[in-house]
């Protein structure tokens, strides 16, 4: 039973970002259980085929991620392959930075997704358009002059949430408001200061509503992602008007310790991403999210007897009710005659064509600017919000 | 006691604030007892004051060794550094070169050798700025950052070659791609040994290695000057420039005294005070690049003096100037490495800068998460009279006097933690507050108790003022 109000006008289309920290093994995700080569050099890491899951006759799945099987069954996710690209970096940090900013040769300032943000709110009228749930705004979601919401604990959001007397608490708050007015010559950082101190009061005050209309059937795990993807439920059927939620699942860093570390993160990720679904399903608030699934990149086709260092090619999912399943783009090469640094994978699709896909398809928005050229564009949706 | 003014005490904050991470206010009136230069002249003289006991962390929590391939442990390390050096300006100039000359720990994957990086940075700050560009041409972390291990005698790379001109010495449009060229061919063959294997062996340091076999010997022009340069030539004549003396004398401006725009602006906007500007790049061509005295020159200025509260703190100035007041980690605590994460929420990593060009500053410390994680932090940790500095403002808050109005409640906290100068409309807004819970009573027992928790709470309320965002 829900209490929760149905919007009455056009349903928005919402992107919810995931990102997987540290560099997901896709050859381990997605697994090519034919092919002799893979066996041959992973001789550790390497899963057999009577353990994994099959779904096509070439692939499988880990046998952690048999949720994600259930809703590749479905028809509700599309496997987009081989994602990478040509000034791809082995950095965590620059990789990551390239794919939140667009930038793959210079130093960029601007998150892609803030880009899209400036063009959904273009006047910062809302502050809830973008929400973070984690500590700190990751940098796709900053640019100046741009306001998104970053959130620890939604349960306990907000300003001086460490003031445990909640009279205590709404006192401070108000005093806060009052320091933080906006005053003619106080200066242009200042001012900045204010504006951003009323922003983060009425994005709380907002959010604040959120937990407590919601209700819901779905018991999910306890752990970091199930709980970052409750919360995007709890903000989102509150009808506060966000367009794109992001959150990472942090650890997939797997140099060491692969084989018990992959299967626990894959194992809270794919059951948090199914309870996700139906609890959105259940708030008849699935049809107009997309979610997206990226890693900075994949590891090495050779594992270094206990896990697997940092390589190229990686993979992404897109999850949602109109998503047309399937798999996309070419799942990269394994013959060595084609590894580049004569160690890794290849990619064969670059990280822009996803982005404009859904910017373009997905959001209605004009990609090229957002994500700095054209690139061509796939067809994973059945229907779209736009 | 001390018998300087209050006006000499606001200086000496400015100062400390700037020079080092803030300070009580007992260390505050230590200084204060000494006229401004001669503060100045201690701070630029490191080597008088004994080092941080570093390894004692170590003995107590086997956690924090440099060692781990966790930078978390490192930078609860150099938290405790900053919180307890008696040379705070060396530990700030440390913090400087790493913003400017921005190596992360990402690329190299390898702590012990980011690690010695910044020790190398700790030992050249206040050296001739030759010194310091040998330093980090020279250094492992550095070479692997920029590409120069792929830079050889016959295949040029040339990262290194380019940002040494353009981030770490001139800027951009004083040089052209031909310079760049000649730099990067000069330090062709500098590199590292071969590193131990991380599997199995575990995290090792990496030397620097010259490679005679891969260097470039053949002539070069460079700047104007043409010969066989190799790169300690190619140092020598960076360091004579001008344009150098301009660019770091804007970095040392931005850092310490006002915030400018953002380096990249550099090349089209003119600094934010360019009388400053010149005096410090008097300093640098009449000393031949010496940090020390451009710094003697930058702190005793007028303009130094005068730019109280004009720079938004970094989030590593904030978490430690916080530290600095609430009095924690005097003695090692479990906990230090956790001020990574608390830094990591307001937008900076040490030793994992975003990019080469390092932190961007000023205002750009502040969006809505960041605001949010400041004011939390900073609540958080000083709402507690169990801390030893909480505990001494409230006790000389209480030695002031048998009752305390609302006014002086406020007066005090501002003066105590800083002296932290505010806005009328601000300083009103905390009065009135105070006003409805009417004077503080110290005569019983139980009013104290009172009256302590009234300070702690007003401490927090300062604390979450825009000003408090400010150095």
């Amino acid at each position: 039973m829900t209490t929760i109000e149905k919007p009455t006008k056009k349903k928005e289309p919402v992107l919810v970002v995931v990102q997987l920290s540290g560099g997901n093994d896709f050859m381990n995700t997605v697994i090519p259980f034919t092919e002799g080569i893979y066996y041959d050099n992973r001789p550790l890491v390497g899963i057999s085929e009577d353990k994994s899951l099959p779904f096509t006759d070439t692939l499988a799945w880990h046998p952690s991620a048999a949720a994600f099987k259930r809703i590749y069954e479905k028809g509700n996710m599309a496997i987009i392959q081989g994602v990478g690209t040509e000034h791809a970096s082995r950095s965590h940090f620059r990789a990551m930075d390239i794919w939140h900013t667009c930038e793959p040769e210079i130093v960029a300032t601007e998150g892609w997704l803030a880009k899209v943000i400036r063009e959904i709110d273009p006047g910062s009228e809302n502050p809830v358009t973008a929400v973070n749930f984690g500590r700190g705004l990751p940098r796709a979601l900053a640019a100046p002059g741009v306001t998104a919401t970053s959130i620890g604990d939604l349960d306990n959001y907000g300003l001086m949430s460490g003031i445990q007397l909640q009279e205590e608490r709404n006192r401070d708050l108000q005093i806060f408001q009052r320091m933080y007015t906006p005053a003619i010559g106080s200066g242009q950082v200042m001012n900045y200061l204010s504006q951003t101190g009323q922003n983060v009061l009425s994005g709380a005050e907002m959010l604040a509503e959120a937990p407590r209309m919601y209700k819901s059937k779905v018991e999910y795990a306890d752990n970091p992602i199930a709980k970052a993807l409750r919360d995007v439920v709890r903000v989102h059927t509150a009808g506060l008007g966000t367009r794109i939620f992001y959150t990472s699942h942090a650890g997939y860093d797997h140099h060491a310790q692969e084989v018990p570390g992959h299967a626990k993160l894959l194992t809270e990720l794919t059951d948090a991403i199914e309870d996700f679904m139906q609890d959105l399903r259940d708030h008849d608030a699935a049809e107009e999210v997309n979610v997206l699934i990226f890693t900075e990149f994949g590891r090495r086709i050779k594992d270094n007897g206990s896990g697997t260092d940092h390589g190229t090619g990686g993979g992404a999912f897109l999850i949602g009710e109109n998503v047309k399943g399937g798999l996309y783009s070419e799942y990269p090469s394994l013959a060595p005659a084609d590894w580049v640094f004569g160690e890794d994978m290849d990619f064969t699709i670059d990280f822009r064509s996803v982005y404009s896909t859904i910017l373009n398809q997905w959001m209605g928005l004009d990609p090229v600017d957002i994500v700095g050229g054209q690139f061509e564009q796939f067809n994973p949706y059945t229907k779209t919000m736009v | 006691m001390t018998t300087s003014n209050a006006t000499d005490l606001s200086l000496m904050a400015h100062l400390l604030r700037r020079a080092g991470f803030g300070s009580d206010r007992d260390e505050l009136e230590r200084y204060a007892e000494k006229n401004y230069e001669e503060v100045v002249d201690a701070l630029l003289s490191p080597d008088k004051f004994e080092d941080v006991e570093e390894e004692v962390l170590t003995r107590y929590y086997p956690h924090l060794h440099a060692a781990i391939d966790n930078p978390a442990s490192w930078n609860g390390r150099w938290f405790y550094r900053m919180i307890n050096t008696k040379k705070p300006l060396e530990e700030k100039m440390t913090l400087f070169w790493h913003s400017v000359f921005a190596t992360g720990w990402t690329k190299s994957e390898h702590t012990p050798t980011i690690v010695d990086h910044i020790q190398m940075l700790r030992e050249n700050c206040m050296a001739n700025f030759r010194e310091l560009l040998m330093g980090i041409s020279k250094d492992p972390a550095m070479i692997f950052w920029l590409d120069n291990n792929e830079n050889h005698g016959t295949a040029i790379n040339e990262n290194y070659g380019r940002e040494i001109l353009e981030l770490f010495s001139m800027g951009i449009s004083n040089y052209t791609e031909d310079d760049i060229k000649s730099a990067a061919r000069a330090f062709t063959g500098w590199t590292y040994e071969q590193p131990i294997p991380l599997y199995p062996y575990g995290q090792r340091s990496v030397k620097f290695l010259f490679r005679e076999d891969d260097h470039d010997f053949e002539e070069k022009t460079f700047l104007g000057h043409t010969g066989n340069l190799d790169g300690g030539d190619i140092i020598d004549i960076i360091a004579e420039q001008e344009a150098t003396a301009r660019f770091i004398g804007r970095h040392l401006y931005n850092f310490f005294v006002a915030d400018d725009a953002q380096v990249p602006a550099w090349s089209i906007e003119p600094p934010a005070d360019q009388q400053a500007i010149d005096d410090m790049v008097k300093t640098w061509m009449d000393s031949k690049a010496d940090i020390r005295e451009v710094l003697r020159t930058m702190f005793n200025s007028d303009w130094f003096k005068a730019a109280r509260f004009k720079h938004v703190k970094s989030p590593t100035e904030f978490v430690a100037g916080v530290l600095k007041l609430s009095g924690e980690y005097a003695e090692p605590g479990p906990s230090l490495h956790t001020l990574e994460g608390t830094i990591v929420a307001m937008g900076q990593k040490l030793m994992d800068p975003p990019s080469v060009e390092g932190w961007h500053t000023g205002k750009e410390w502040i969006d809505g998460g960041t605001l949010t994680e400041r004011i939390n932090y900073a609540v958080d940790t000083l709402n507690d009279l169990s801390k030893p500095g909480v505990k001494a403002i409230a006790d000389r808050i209480r030695g002031a006097g048998d009752s305390t109005t609302p006014a002086q409640l406020v007066d005090q906290v501002l003066d105590l933690i800083g002296p932290l100068e505010v806005r009328p409309d601000t300083r009103e807004t905390l009065i009135t507050h105070a006003e409805t819970e009417g004077s503080l009573d110290w005569t019983s027992e139980a009013s104290t108790k009172a009256s302590e928790a009234r300070v702690v709470r007003m401490l927090t309320l300062v604390v979450s003022t825009r000003e408090f965002q400010f150095a």
